[in-house]
């Protein structure tokens, strides 16, 4: 036990395996690391390396079976918290150590009011009244800057936005006053500028009340801005720990420099797309509004050309993808019109449509979901050549989709296989070498690096440069990530409520922002640059 | 929500029409009543009469119209063998099946409440492992076979209950018994399936975080949630009991609806047949409006939408 007095806690020799069929799985092999009164650690890792198990089981909700705590000692106040009771550990839980999730809509009960389940803290804990409890519940949305607390209390978490719901998580967790919170994911779904107001108030808690904060991240950029110390998590070992600035700018072991070397938004390694090859643009939008009961997209303008790659940004409810499914056809617009070549899509007969498709294909933002499950890599990538039957002969289905499968980086023995055999990134892949198995104009990508680790991120973005070049494709590049659009975009727009607020060039935009939006974007958008300037 | 219920009775009301237009015709394709009605011997002249008198003779049309000009006055028809109003005789017996069918849900339901959640707490555990086998026994047994052994052992050899008749709380227990055990069996399955899936969503953990002692995380966070999925099937075996539970009041001598609904279609008893079929279906379809109201108290989601 250490002598350090402001020490909260100390883990040590943490080990916990999963019992599954297969055998037993290692998820965290031996981890150490402690946390002091009013200091944020960061756990970074990519998924699956062990950062929400350990969360759990500091929080005391590892499901076991089929997990196994192996060996490892956890000391909060100088009390191993592994060998209580059953009924003392409880006694901790949201008492001591309060958890915040990533998900909020799925982590809160559906069928209680936030204020009931803000309250149900103080019932579980202490003998307050129910009265007492609602009004310190109460208390508590305020604190966490819900608007209207008294009222807002009574709704059910559905009627929440994200930002607001993580809010009551946040509210939840701070309920009776813990010495640690862990905050696992805590921003993840969330848009930039609501993150950056989430992490602000985390910051702004744990100083008020000197708690310590584990925040488990996988994102690099929020660790930079609000961690104090950092641990690096790979197959459940740490590879690196220490201070932010030792880890982050003298980071020393080879895979911490590869996370490292993976984020995006550096300016690296641009490619020019050669000017005047052809100067009509493949694709006008000109004039396009939608409304539903809203207006999803007003007004909006702007031209690809070939070769191009324009990234659009913008928060939950921007338009973005909108825009994408208007280009793709999927909606019709409420006036407006898109000039694929000269003509208008709007107006294409069933046949051209049917030409046109194979010209514009689109990747999806979760590979999990977009791939059917009982499809084989072979049946999910010759699928468009039945459909359009005249383009290939099913004799050369084969070898086609071999050469599409090396050229996103996978093995043509691989089409053999189903989906659920391959890693997110590697599902990714099939995602695009289905995408241009038809030869496509313009690649619609909405959100289809989101939802992937930032190695392998990375790689999705250096192959989706890579293919560019090789088959001069045009990308629309959706996308909340800032960083990741400034690594591959030529040309951004920036939209806010259905509108644009500004167009330029990647550099102007990111460097010169004009519109107060986009520099509230910029500003809020996490980065180690601002660490690394210092 | 007062929106939504008004629009599922105009529908229910819709429905209910339709089931009579069809009720109507199809029971006039099983024959002439006078058939059954009267002796086999009766003269010629005398069924003729007797057709004339209650309209058979007219064409199906006419006869359609009549029946739609009396039931805009309330006039369901009389009873050929009872020579009562049908109406009245269908309220008398619609009473003594809609407790039958209370008293054996409430019990079903209480009972898989308890045993799904239990099993579902340790999936695979000793209680769920036992209760798996026990509730799809329960789920598949014939309930004519339960109920005759039952009688057997119950009245026959030990002679502990009446074998039959209404009456007081031994009355009741042989027929409520048998009703329970195929819902129940099946309910035990919907609960337990639901509670697993319910158990080990992201708010249980919420709860188990924030502290929250296993009974409360059991019967307050999970299931309110998972009792969604209940409700649905036992609604729907509750009106499988109010639609008759035929063989049960059969075998117990209960005057309950689903023995009125069989005797009447054995006697071509067309008044009855039509006012049996319009009350179930109005107790089926009230039934089906108690589960939408039901799920909407149970989660806001569907309350606000």
């Amino acid at each position: 036990m250490s002598n350090n007095v402001n020490s909260l806690l100390k883990v040590s020799n943490l080990a916990v395996s999963f019992d599954t069929v297969e055998g037993s799985i290692n998820a965290v092999q031996g981890i150490d690391f402690e946390l002091n009164k009013g200091q944020t650690l960061a756990i970074i890792g990519e998924s699956g390396s062990g950062k929400s198990v350990t969360a759990s089981v500091i929080m005391g909700i590892l499901s076991c079976p089929p997990g196994r705590i192996k060996s490892g000692e956890i000391f909060l106040n100088k009390q191993d918290i592994l060998k209580l009771s059953e009924i003392d550990r409880r006694k901790l839980m949201g008492n001591k150590i309060a958890i915040i999730f990533q998900d909020t809509l799925s982590h809160l009960n559906p069928v209680f009011t936030v204020g009931a389940q803000i309250a149900e803290c103080f019932e579980v804990h202490k003998n307050y009244t129910k009265k007492e409890s609602w009004d310190k519940a109460v208390k508590l949305l305020d604190r966490v800057k819900i608007p209207n607390p008294y009222k807002r209390a009574k709704d059910y978490p559905h009627q929440f936005s994200g930002g607001q719901r993580q809010r009551v998580m946040i509210a939840m967790a701070l309920a009776l006053e813990p010495d640690i919170i862990i905050a696992d994911e805590p921003t993840t779904a969330l848009d930039v500028t609501i993150q950056a107001k989430i992490l602000e108030l985390l910051a702004e808690l744990r100083d008020e009340r000197n708690m310590g904060l584990i925040l488990i991240t996988h994102d690099l950029g929020i660790a930079a801005e609000v961690a104090d110390k950092v641990i690096v998590l790979k197959n459940g070992k740490i590879v690196e720990k220490g201070t932010l600035k030792e880890v982050f700018i003298k980071p020393k072991h080879k895979y911490t420099k590869e996370l490292m070397n993976s984020i995006p938004g550096k300016f690296n390694q641009r490619y020019k797309r050669s000017d005047n090859i052809d100067t009509n643009p493949i694709l006008e939008i000109k004039n396009i509004s939608k409304s539903y009961d809203t207006l999803a997209c007003d007004n909006i303008n702007f031209n690809l050309f070939r070769d191009e790659i324009i990234g659009i940004v913008g928060e939950s409810g921007s338009g973005k993808t909108t825009i994408s499914n208007l280009i793709l056809r999927l909606i019709e617009p409420s006036s407006g019109c898109i000039l694929y070549h000269g003509r208008n899509i709007f107006d294409f007969d069933k046949k051209e449509l049917f030409n046109f498709r194979r010209k514009v294909q689109i990747v999806f933002q979760d590979p999990y979901a977009s791939l059917n499950p009982t499809m084989n890599v072979f049946d999910i990538i010759s699928e468009p050549w039945i459909i359009h039957n005249d383009f290939l002969h099913k004799k050369l289905h084969q070898a086609r989709i071999s050469e599409l499968l090396t050229s996103v980086g996978l093995k043509p023995s691989d089409s053999k296989k189903y989906p659920h055999e391959f890693s997110g990134g590697q599902r990714q892949r099939i995602a695009i070498a289905r995408a241009l198995a038809l030869n496509p104009e313009i690649i619609i990508c909405d959100e289809a690096v989101s939802a992937l680790d930032v190695s392998i991120q990375a790689q999705i973005i250096k192959l989706l440069k890579d293919l560019r070049k090789q088959f001069s494709l045009s990308y629309l590049f959706i996308a909340h990530d800032l960083p990741v659009v400034k690594d591959l975009a030529d040309r951004v727009i920036v939209m806010k409520s259905g509108e644009i607020l500004e167009e330029g060039n990647v550099e102007k935009v990111f460097n010169k922002p004009v519109n107060p939006y986009t520099i509230d974007l910029l500003k809020s958008s996490p980065s180690i640059e601002k660490l690394l300037s210092n | 929500m007062r929106k939504y219920l008004s629009k599922r009775i105009l529908s229910s009301l819709l429905a209910i029409t339709g089931l009579f237009v069809m009720v109507f015709f199809l029971a006039r394709l099983t024959g002439d009543p006078g058939h059954l009605y009267l002796p086999i011997d009766a003269p010629v002249e005398v069924r003729k009469e007797f057709s004339e008198k209650h309209g058979f003779n007219d064409p199906i049309y006419i006869q359609f119209g009549r029946f739609l000009e009396d039931l805009s006055e309330g006039d369901l028809g009389y009873s050929l063998r009872k020579e009562r109003p049908a109406i009245d005789i269908v309220l008398e017996a619609i009473p003594v099946t809609l407790s039958l069918a209370a008293v054996a849900m409430t019990i079903a339901l209480i009972g898989a409440i308890l045993i799904g959640s239990l099993a579902a707490y340790k999936p695979n555990g000793l209680f769920d492992r036992i209760s798996r086998v026990v509730s799809l026994t329960a789920a598949s047994a014939p309930d004519f076979w339960i109920a005759i052994t039952a009688i057997l052992i119950f009245s026959v050899s030990l002679g502990w209950l009446p074998t039959s008749g209404i009456g007081g709380l031994p009355y009741w227990i042989m027929p409520i018994g048998i009703l329970v055990i195929r819902p129940l069996g099946l309910l035990v399955q919907v609960v337990r399936g639901s509670m697993i899936t319910t158990l080990s969503s992201d708010f249980v953990k919420t709860a188990r975080a924030k502290g929250v002692k296993e009974k409360k995380v059991i019967f307050k966070h999970a299931l309110r949630n998972g009792l969604l999925p209940v409700i649905t099937v036992a609604g729907d075996q509750a009106a499988a009991i109010a639609n008759g539970a035929v063989i049960v009041e059969t075998i117990f001598g209960w005057p309950g609806i689903g023995k009125l609904m069989i005797d009447s279609i054995m006697q071509r008893d067309f008044a009855v047949v039509q006012a049996s079929i319009l009350v179930t279906a109005i107790v089926i379809l009230s039934i089906n409006i108690i589960i939408d109201i039901t799920y909407a108290i149970l989660d806001p989601r569907i309350r606000h939408k």
